[in-house]
């Protein structure tokens, strides 16, 4: 249970991060706040040759909101985000989500950015990212690119990031006026990974989406028009559409029921939440 | 930009309970590695090495995190508290005196993190709830299973915290 041997580069600037980055290849990892990769260091399920550790660059440390969007940077740690005064004004759905996420001792040092390269199809912070339809923005040597978040994510533990590339930042549009948003969670104890975590948003103009975790290989979303109509019947295909499958935790059957039961109440909640 | 190669063994500076200390270590070796084999701070326990028990918990600058789950030359420059930086002078706080009051110990092997756990809460949060009790210990496993008496000597710690000293 120790990691293999690694060069570790604690870079102070973005160049040098990308210069390492760029050098290391597809041996090369990021390490930020660690909490999802240490764990797979420690079991060697990842042994990269060089870890380049980004959390001593001090523009990667920002929360900014601008406009309708609220951009964290990739050294931004959950509990500060967690602690970062507007955010159930700007951002209720996360708010909601960041209890969720593990325990506070693993939020004290885990990342936004670093759930989101993680990319685990349970995990709340992509999944609030799918929901609201936020952005990951990557820089590699030359260059800089923002993907849509449902582009980022390709399936279980796999994204668009090139070698050599690095998330900087995920923006998250900000909250809209008339609009609720809720999030619920099913999981064996509290910090546990969810069996079944649901986001939703709840629009003005009546339509609104349910997005679903810990079910597919990675969030999907059910787009619900205004005037939907047989909510049970759109749940119910929904959640055969996801594919569950039996695991350790709890069977394809319960997934389904969950994103039915769970997937409503959650609607429920963001549809009454309207301001 | 220092490159630290993975043979060798590279100096690593942080501070331990108040006091500077430093250390030389290969780059994957982990904190709870540094703190027990070459500081010889052996508070700290060690269970699962994964980030999932909550043994290894100890205060990166003033907050509760995993020591398994840090690489050692992450902790450079970083205020680290252990078990061994609560008692003063074999004076126990008041929340080491509740644990012990209550019996909220059996084998002793999570109490540490869990000390370390409950000393920020208190710090941060004086008046934390039950709840609030519950929901930081959901980071922590006990496998003698003695779940209540540790939130009952929690509460009891808290009560005296808020109240002012511990014989008031």
């Amino acid at each position: 249970m120790k990691p293999a041997p690694f060069d570790y580069v604690a870079a102070t600037e973005m160049g040098e991060a990308l210069q390492a980055l760029h050098e290391g290849g597809t041996e090369a990892r990021v390490i930020a706040g660690g909490q999802s990769l240490v764990p797979m260091l420690n079991m060697r399920l990842a042994r990269p040759a060089t870890l380049v550790d980004i959390t001593r660059i001090p523009e990667l440390s920002r929360i900014e909101a601008k406009g309708d969007h609220v951009t964290i940077g990739a050294a931004v740690r959950q509990s500060t985000l967690e602690r970062w005064p507007d955010l159930a004004d700007r951002l209720p759905l996360v708010r909601a989500a960041l209890p969720w996420v593990g325990h506070t001792q693993l939020r004290n040092r885990g990342t936004v950015c670093g759930s989101v390269a993680h990319a685990d199809p349970s995990a709340e912070l992509p999944l609030c990212l799918i929901a609201l339809g936020g952005t990951v923005t990557m820089r590699r040597r030359r260059t800089t690119r923002s993907v849509a978040a449902r582009d980022f994510f390709h399936g279980m533990m796999s994204t668009d990031l090139a070698p050599g590339e690095m998330i900087v930042s995920v923006s998250f549009p900000a909250r809209k006026p008339g609009t609720g948003y809720a999030f619920r969670e099913v999981a064996r104890r509290h910090g546990d990974f969810a069996i079944v975590a649901c986001a939703a948003i709840a629009r003005s103009d009546g339509t609104a989406t349910l997005s679903v975790g810990g079910v597919a290989d990675m969030p999907r979303t059910l787009d619900l028009p205004a005037d939907a109509q047989g909510l049970d019947e759109r749940l119910n295909e929904f959640a055969w559409h996801l594919q569950a499958r039996d695991d350790l935790h709890a069977t394809a059957r319960y997934r389904r029921d969950l994103v039915r039961q769970l997937g409503r109440a959650t609607l429920k909640e963001a549809l009454s939440c309207r301001d | 930009m220092p490159r630290l190669t993975q043979d060798d063994t590279h100096p690593v500076r942080f501070t331990l309970n108040g006091r500077p200390v430093s250390a030389r270590v290969t780059p994957r070796t982990l904190l709870t590695d540094v703190l027990r084999h070459e500081i010889g701070a052996t508070g700290t326990h060690v269970g699962c090495e994964h980030g999932v028990c909550g043994a290894c918990t100890l205060q990166v600058d003033a907050e509760p995190a995993r020591a398994c789950l840090m690489l050692a030359h992450q902790a450079e420059g970083c205020d680290i508290r252990t078990v061994e930086g609560l008692a003063k002078e074999n004076a126990l706080t008041p929340l080491q005196e509740a644990f012990r009051e209550h019996f909220a110990l059996q084998c002793g092997f999570c109490t540490a993190g869990i000390l370390m756990t409950l000393d920020a809460l208190f710090s941060r949060q004086p008046d934390a709830d039950e709840d609030a009790i519950r929901e930081a210990l959901s980071g922590h496993l006990c496998r003698c299973t003695g779940y209540a008496p540790i939130v009952q000597a929690a509460l009891a710690a808290r009560n005296r915290i808020k109240g002012g000293p511990i014989d008031a």
